[in-house]
């Protein structure tokens, strides 16, 4: 698993849960390091067990955790690239939607060794759409279900999500658009690179 | 001509057209948004923008002969945005002209200067992906930045806290610091060698570097087969060496090493071509003439029996006694000593 995807697991749950969760994690994960590092490879198993075991000091389902770690990427003002990188995909979150196919593209365009699950956006009507995501890790339909909340929340729309479960080996998410412009999302300036790249 | 601009306001929304006079009669919508309050049609083109390459335009005729030309601009006044274009003769053969602009390699500025948006590009361009890709690239690069300083630090640190000396695989000073710690806290006898070479300046200094290193690693060499696994063998300076003799050594043994060695470091080093030639000079103190030890005392008594033997013409070792002390050289430069320094 790329150091990334473990680095911001780590980041949500210290950010959220505390230094002291984050350290008691590690001694029950029995890490031989505290850091993450992102830019390089881990053992998928690892990531796995990861998140097994915050469910389990948080007592929460695994589910649960899987999509606030997906809200935590998108609203943690301390790490601002995922948000933003997202952001240009398109310019309505309808555009955003149909530039979610090309996610994993877009991120080994950036980071070469990323692989991120296969995303296909279905159309079912006007406003009624159901995104397939399939590949590894299992459970990441959760993070994305989260992640698509929150950017909603960012464009201002107003959409209804559903986790569908599993079929044909991909996970379904349920996307209802209800309103496009619901409400004042937050603003997105092409043009922040250099400031937020230092 | 009015068709033709709101085609050209999608299609290339940062175009202006010229009358045949070469005032600007339409401004397309992004351009438009970098002159904000300020009304450019029916000015100049020329006084608007000012033409970097090719140079020395100054009339509509010499601009109409650069069509299909590509052309370096910038606005004369602030924010002087550079801008690509290129000029195209307005269909109709009304001696108007159309000009498409583009950022260039100015986009990232130009666009955090102009505040500009996804709208503000037509949908084929490919700007949008462009910033994308530097603001990407840009993050995985800090991060790779960050992890390549850790990883240096992590370097830098492993290296302080290393034990062996990386050119002779001897022990270093730092080793035999916590050697000697070690032996004074368990209170055995052990004896104390200081061992500096003859001559090793000249060699690097005639040979070179590789050959004074070549030197060095045999020297460690020589010294290492010459003790016992018990004994501890460092490399503590540019040509000093440091040795400790475990347990109890009579006198008698610790000079027939020193012979030994100071006649095995004599048989010429061969390298390349080359053969080098030095000698040793061997302080020695033993911890039994102490009757407090004192591990910074039998350093330093080593290092004046050592520069006895300096003194005595090299090439042979001294033990130390309390006499060495009021020798008439003490505190005289030390012959020879002191001109290589650890590299």
């Amino acid at each position: 698993m790329h150091g990334l995807i473990n680095r911001a697991i780590q980041c949500f749950y210290r950010d959220t849960y505390g230094a002291a969760a984050w350290a008691d994690l590690v001694r029950r994960l029995d890490l031989d390091f505290t850091e993450f590092e992102p830019m390089l490879q881990y053992e998928c198993s690892l990531t796995y067990r990861m998140i097994d075991a915050m469910a389990a000091a948080l007592g929460k389902d695994r589910d649960v955790v899987l999509e606030d770690i997906g809200t935590f990427l998108i609203t943690n003002p301390a790490a601002e690239a995922p948000r933003r990188l997202l952001r240009f995909g398109g310019y309505t979150f309808l555009d955003f939607l149909h530039s979610l196919d090309d996610l994993p593209d877009r991120a080994r365009l950036a980071v070469e060794d990323l692989v991120l699950p296969v995303l296909e956006l279905r159309e079912h009507g006007l406003n009624q759409f159901s995104l397939r995501c399939s590949g590894d890790p299992p459970g990441m339909g959760h993070v994305l279900v989260g992640v698509l909340r929150a950017m909603a929340d960012d464009y201002g729309a107003l959409v209804f999500l559903e986790h569908a479960g599993t079929v044909q080996g991909a996970e379904v998410i349920e996307i209802t658009l209800i309103e496009a412009a619901f409400a004042e999302g937050r603003t997105f300036e092409l043009g922040m690179a250099r400031a937020e790249g230092t | 001509m009015e068709q033709l601009c709101n085609l050209l306001d999608v299609l290339c929304p940062m175009h202006l057209t010229l009358d045949r006079t070469g005032h600007i009669d339409h401004v397309g919508p992004t351009l438009a948004k970098l002159r904000p309050g300020e009304v450019i049609v029916g000015e100049r083109f020329l006084e608007v923008f000012e033409l970097r390459r090719p140079q020395a335009v100054t009339r509509m005729s010499d601009l109409m002969a650069l069509a299909g030309n590509k052309l370096h601009l910038r606005f004369r006044d602030a924010p002087r945005t550079g801008l690509k274009g290129v000029l195209v003769p307005a269909p109709g053969g009304g001696g108007g002209a159309v000009i498409d602009l583009s950022f260039g390699i100015s986009v990232v500025d130009a666009v955090r200067d102009h505040a500009l948006t996804a709208a503000d590009f037509a949908h084929t361009d490919l700007t949008i992906e462009m910033l994308y890709l530097v603001e990407a690239k840009s993050a995985a690069m800090e991060a790779s930045r960050k992890l390549n300083q850790r990883l240096q630090g992590a370097k830098i640190a492993a290296e302080e806290q290393a034990f062996t000396d990386t050119l002779t695989g001897l022990k270093n000073r730092r080793a035999m610091d916590h050697v000697l710690a070690r032996v004074a806290e368990n209170g055995g006898r052990f004896a104390l060698m200081h061992l500096d070479l003859d001559f090793f300046k000249a060699v690097n200094d005639t040979q070179g570097h590789a050959a004074g290193d070549h030197v060095l690693q045999e020297v460690a060499r020589i010294l290492v087969e010459e003790t016992r696994r018990e004994d501890t063998v460092a490399r503590i300076g540019g040509d000093e060496f440091m040795l400790l003799f475990a347990d109890r050594m009579t006198r008698r043994r610790l000079e027939d090493i020193s012979r030994r060695l100071i006649a095995r470091l004599e048989r010429p080093i061969v390298h390349g071509e080359a053969e080098c030639r030095i000698s040793a000079s061997i302080g020695i103190a033993m911890s039994e003439d102490y009757p407090d030890l004192d591990i910074a005392r039998m350093q330093e008594d080593a290092d004046i029996a050592l520069y006895a033997s300096k003194h005595n013409g090299r090439a042979c070792h001294t033990f130390y006694d309390i006499s060495l002390r009021n020798a008439p050289y003490v505190g005289a430069a030390p012959p020879g000593r002191g001109e290589v320094t650890l590299r």
